[in-house]
This record gives C-alpha cells, sequence and structure tokens, in this order.
C-alpha cells in the first residue's frame, strides 16, 4: 500500500539536520523543507554534504541529531512508510551486472510490490524510453557506463514514487539522452505531482528544471532561492555564476579562496539565519 | 514471501551464470579429496580403520558447503562495495526477508556445490550405503549451508570490506574445517582437542552427513540435528539483527 501524506505540508522537511563522523560533521545543522510537486535541486561542491543528507533521508544512514520527514513520516522511527514514500536513482553504480536488464527491473518491481501487469507494461515502457528495450535480455555487465546509468533511471522510476531523489542522474550521460531524461522527469512531475529532490554538477539543468535550489558547502547550506533569486542576490547572470560566487572557485577540500570571499559566506549565513 | 523468493533466485542466478565460481569453489575441495584420498587410503587401511575414501567423503561435501556457503554469506560485502545492497537496503521490505532471501540462496547455491562433490567422489569409487541415506544426507547438507550462510552474513554484516575476509578464512574458517573430524576420527583424541571438535557445530554436520551416507554416526543423530537445528536458528537470528542494522 502507498503511504500518503497525511499533514498537506512539505513532502521532504528537515531540522537542524547533523551528520558527524568521528570529529567530521559532513552535514552541520541544516534545515530545509521542500513542498508537495516541488523540484529542489541540492547543489553543492564535492564532499559538500549532498549524497550524506541524501542518505539519511532515504534511511541508508541514521542522522547524529536532528529531525526530519518524508512525506509526514520520519525515516528514522517508521522506515517502512518512508521507504514506501520514495524512489531514489543513486550517484554510484547499484545494479547486480550478473543479472540482466530485464531481470534488475523485475526484482525492483518484486522489491516494490508493483502487481505483474503493471509491472511488465512500466518496464516495456521505461526500457523503451531508455532505448534499452533491445538489449533487454542482456547481461548488464555486457552494458556500457551511459547504457548502465540509463538503466538505473528507468529502474528509479518504475514505481512512480511520491518522491524521487536523484543523486548527479545524468553523470555519463550524453546531451540527448539528458534531455530526455529531464523531459520525462518533467513530465512525471506535472502529470503525476511527483515531487523530486535532485543533485547535480550540471548548473544549466538545475536552472533549467528546478523550481528551488538550495546550495550546501562544507555541510551548511549557505543560499536557497529560485535559481533567478540566487542569481539576482549574487549579481550573477546564471545560477552557474552564482553558485561560483557563493561557493569559491577553489577545487573543494580547501577553505575559501580569499578573506573577502569568507566575510561574504559569513554575511551570507547571517542574512540567511 | 515474493521477496525472499526472487532474492533466492538471484542468488542461484548468480552462480549459474559464473562457471569459473563453480569451478573455482570445486578447486580445493577436491584437491584435498585426491590428495589426502589416495595419500592417506592405505596408511588408513594398514591402521585398520578400513577404507578412508569412504571415510573422507562426507568430510569434503562438509568442507566445500562450508566454504561456499562462508562465502556466500561474505558477498554482502561485494554488494556494499559495488552498490547493489543499497538498492535492497532502501527498499519498503522487512531487512529480515532481505536477509533470508539471500542466506536460503546461498546456503541453495552451497548445496549444489555439495552435491558436485558428492557425484564426483562416486566417479572415483565412493559408494554409499543405502539410498534410502540421500535425504538425508540432504538435510545435513541444507542445515550445514544455513548455518553457515547465516554466519558469513552475520559477520559481513559488521565488515566495511574485504580486508577482513583473509581474516576470517585463516582464523575462522579453516579451524571450523580441521577441528570438525572432516579428515580423522574423532574418537581417541586428546582432550583438548575432543572438547574443541565438540564446541564445533560443523562436527555435528560431518557426523550426521557421514552417517547417513556410511551409517557411521559417532555422535548419534539426534544430538546432530538438534546442534545443527538450534545454532542455525541462533545464527539466522544474529545475522537478520545485523543486517537490519547496515548502514552504508
Amino acid at each position: 500500500m502507498i503511504a500518503v501524506n497525511s499533514t498537506g505540508g512539505a513532502m521532504i522537511e528537515a531540522k537542524n539536520l547533523t551528520k558527524q563522523y568521528g570529529k567530521i560533521k559532513a552535514v552541520n545543522n541544516i534545515s530545509f523543507a521542500v513542498r508537495h510537486g516541488e523540484i529542489f535541486a541540492f547543489l553543492g561542491p564535492n564532499g559538500a554534504g549532498k549524497t550524506t543528507t541524501i542518505k539519511m533521508l532515504t534511511t541508508l544512514s541514521k542522522p547524529t541529531s536532528g529531525t526530519m520527514t518524508l512525506n509526514g513520516f520520519d525515516p528514522v522511527r517508521n522506515q517502512a512508510a518512508a521507504r514506501n514514500s520514495f524512489g531514489i536513482v543513486f550517484q554510484d553504480p547499484s545494479l547486480d551486472e550478473e543479472l540482466t536488464a530485464y531481470e534488475n527491473m523485475v526484482l525492483h518491481g518484486v522489491l516494490y510490490n508493483i502487481p505483474k501487469p503493471v509491472q511488465s507494461q512500466r518496464i516495456e515502457m521505461l526500457l523503451q524510453l531508455m532505448q534499452l528495450w533491445e538489449r533487454k535480455n542482456d547481461q548488464v555487465k555486457k552494458y556500457s557506463g551511459g547504457m548502465k546509468r540509463r538503466l538505473e533511471i528507468a529502474r528509479g522510476l518504475l514505481h512512480l514514487p511520491q518522491i524521487l531523489f536523484l543523486d548527479e542522474p545524468t553523470l555519463g550521460l550524453d546531451p540527448q539522452t539528458r534531455n530526455l531524461l529531464w523531459k520525462h522527469i518533467r513530465e512525471l512531475n506535472q502529470k503525476e505531482g511527483i515531487t523530486v529532490f535532485l543533485t547535480t554538477h550540471i548548473m544549466e539543468e538545475a536552472e533549467r528544471v528546478a523550481d528551488t535550489v538550495a546550495v550546501i558547502d562544507h555541510g551548511e547550506i549557505i543560499d536557497r532561492g529560485s535559481p533567478r533569486e540566487l542569481a539576482k542576490r549574487t549579481g550573477a547572470s546564471s545560477l552557474e555564476e552564482a553558485f561560483l560566487s557563493l561557493t569559491g572557485k577553489t577545487i573543494r577540500d580547501e577553505g575559501p579562496e580569499t578573506f573577502r570571499q569568507m566575510a561574504g559566506q559569513f554575511l551570507r549565513r547571517k542574512r540567511l539565519k | 514471501m515474493k521477496v525472499i523468493y526472487i532474492l533466492w533466485l538471484r542468488q542461484l542466478k548468480r552462480y549459474f551464470r559464473s562457471k569459473s565460481r563453480i569451478i573455482g569453489a570445486l578447486g580445493q575441495p577436491l584437491l584435498f579429496l585426491f590428495a589426502l584420498g589416495f595419500g592417506f587410503g592405505p596408511v588408513f587401511e594398514q591402521a585398520g580403520e578400513g577404507n578412508y575414501l569412504q571415510f573422507l567423503v562426507p568430510g569434503i561435501i562438509a568442507m566445500s558447503i562450508l566454504f561456499t556457503s562462508m562465502f556466500n554469506g561474505i558477498e554482502i560485502i561485494w554488494d556494499r562495495q559495488f552498490g547493489f545492497l543499497k538498492e535492497t537496503l532502501v527498499a519498503p521490505v522487512s531487512r529480515v526477508n532481505i536477509m533470508l532471501g539471500r542466506t536460503l540462496g546461498g546456503a541453495t547455491v552451497a548445496i549444489f556445490q555439495g552435491i558436485i562433490i558428492l557425484a564426483i567422489s562416486i566417479l572415483i569409487g565412493f559408494r554409499f550405503v543405502s539410498p534410502a541415506g540421500l535425504p538425508l544426507a540432504l538435510l545435513f547438507m541444507f542445515l550445514i549451508a544455513l548455518l553457515f550462510t547465516a554466519l558469513g552474513t552475520a559477520i559481513a554484516s559488521v565488515l566495511e570490506d574485504m580486508h577482513g575476509f583473509q581474516l576470517i578464512m585463516n582464523f575462522l574458517v579453516m579451524p571450523l574445517f580441521f577441528l570438525s573430524g572432516a579428515l580423522f576420527p574423532i574418537e581417541n583424541l586428546p582432550a583438548g582437542v575432543n572438547a574443541l571438535v565438540q564446541l564445533n557445530p560443523l562436527s555435528y554436520g560431518v557426523d550426521g552427513l557421514r552417517g547417513s551416507l556410511i551409517g557411521l554416526f559417532q555422535l548419534g543423530l539426534l544430538t546432530n540435528i538438534a546442534v545443527l537445528v538450534s545454532c542455525g536458528l541462533v545464527l539466522v537470528t544474529i545475522g537478520a539483527y545485523l543486517f537490519s542494522r547496515i548502514e552504508v
């Protein structure tokens, strides 16, 4: 049975969420809410805390402190109901490469208790969409990197979740497939009202599809708003420029490049609070 | 039930599609069977203990099942490293069912491996006393396989990567095998070694297989079943608990 949000409030809500590994705070006291039917882009440099946040929201990891709800359910205390509410396309590969594409899809269908006739229909539709239908009986280990990624996406969409987590879904995809994917996600979002929580390093994608963007850096959310609002606030002409202005131009795992940037980040955080 | 079945089926498909894995897993048991079976056979007979091949085959079947079961349990580490584990952990199904599906699948694969060893043994001269003993032998194969797949699952649930694998092979699996009476009769052993053999659940599996295949029970049929069932239940429970707490 599909769990339904009874509160009518935010589909995803995090309050003072923190995840600490030893002395390192991967996620530091973040709070945000994602409305029903919203496409929410969670952006940040490598190691900023995006995947850790997704892991906590999707019950793969418990927070050190803070609370969260998913479709009204607590992913820590009510894992089954929370898991019933979402689908996910992971950043890293998560297919069984010894199985065929079709078998991977069927396995997912059984795990999500999709009735068999619906399952077969949707598997065909999604594999056709991702242009994998002709190779559905090939073992996944014989697929190219791009084909594996497309299969991961098809699998994530199989059970029509209420919330869809996409952790860098277009990594390794060509522009044609990326275009096809975002078109389909938009359609799902508009027709089925699916709430989308996505991370990506391709800023034009986020700019194109996201209603709201939150930027995370060093485990803290440093700004949020619509892509246009972010660009306006930072005086940038695009989301990418705004992102660089917010997070600096140094390669990650280093501190902000100049005192001016540090001061800028401090002031922005103050303003957000 | 559907979840248990599909995960059981997955293990079987992975096994039958990997010819190198099937052949590779036979290597060590066959080496023991040929080297020890034909090497020590004459000495064993001169000591008045009868045909060593007859004595050894049930032990080698148990060895094959032990190794394959532990390996299948530990496969969780691979799934954790190569990502598939996440797919099952975020699914809205009980983790106990996931663990059971995997464990039963791993146990079934181990039984197949045991059956292959039995078939090869028959080809080189092993004879079981009665066909009626075969279903009982299959029961013992299942109990050994379930117990050690669950043990492998429990261990793999707390291991982050493959670095601990060699440690487990050297300090757990090999001692379990050598102290099970698989290679030598357990009567007349020194008291300390005998105590270890009695504490080792695999001893009861080896004895059960030997009893059902060649009619030689040293620990008793019911004792063997009781020990294997109770140890199996405890390890499946511990494995399920630890599996349900996995974080990635």
